[in-house]
């Protein structure tokens, strides 16, 4: 399940998706708004994607975890929109046959979406709003 | 000339003000050209071009990338999914 979405992830639907009976593991990576940057509040966040774009990026970043890790399955899901504070910006699930593996491919999928596939947050303060990336 | 599409994100499209521009540019343009064809009209873009990715047809490519009639570009600033 590769998704980019608008509504609240249902973060047990991602975990089901990646369910095979030949893994032995499923590792998940919850990634969730915080309250706070640059030692100021944020009020909320506001996600905006390419979205032809980053769906590609994250069927070919699967496919990569898929031949790495000999991942079983793997389901990435990106939420873009309004995001309030606390709540799933993304999900990502893989399912291994040991759980080394389901470790390591889980992180690479977060570190390289972060990294590459575009997907931009706007972070909202009481005083303004800031596109976050440059700082960072 | 050629005419390409140009999508625009984050920081970039509010100082554009639109989520694309359809630009005209002459045959042989690379994709750096494509961003100095609209700094040219958004000076405020200048200070970003350092920061730009830029991507054609969904796929990223260098500032030296040749770009053709009818391509989708898209200019990538720093990405913060996540």
């Amino acid at each position: 399940m590769i998704n980019i979405v608008s509504e609240t992830i249902d973060i047990a639907e991602v975990i089901a998706s990646v369910g095979d009976p030949s893994a032995g593991a499923i590792d998940i990576f919850v990634g969730t708004t915080r309250n706070h940057s640059s030692g100021k509040e944020v009020l909320s966040l506001e996600y905006q994607a390419y979205e032809p774009m980053a769906s590609k990026m994250m069927e070919e970043l699967g496919e990569e975890a898929r031949r790495r890790w000999h991942v079983k399955a793997v389901s990435i899901v990106h939420r873009i929109g309004r995001v309030d504070i606390g709540e799933a910006s993304v999900v990502i699930a893989v399912s291994t046959a040991h759980r080394k593996e389901a470790f390591e491919a889980c992180r690479f999928l977060i570190d390289t979406l972060k990294k590459n596939v575009p997907i931009w947050k706007k972070e909202l303060f009481a005083d303004g709003e800031v596109w976050a990336g440059l700082q960072e | 000339m050629i005419s390409v599409k140009v999508k625009l994100f984050a920081a970039v499209r509010d100082i554009v003000g639109s989520e694309e521009k359809i630009l005209l540019v002459p045959n042989g343009s690379d994709s750096g050209k494509i961003i100095d064809v609209l700094a040219a009209e958004y000076p405020q873009l200048r200070r970003w071009k350092p920061h730009l990715r830029v991507a054609v047809n969904c796929e990223y490519v260098s500032s030296d990338h040749i770009v053709h009639d009818q391509d989708e570009l898209a200019l990538i600033p720093p990405v913060s999914g996540g």
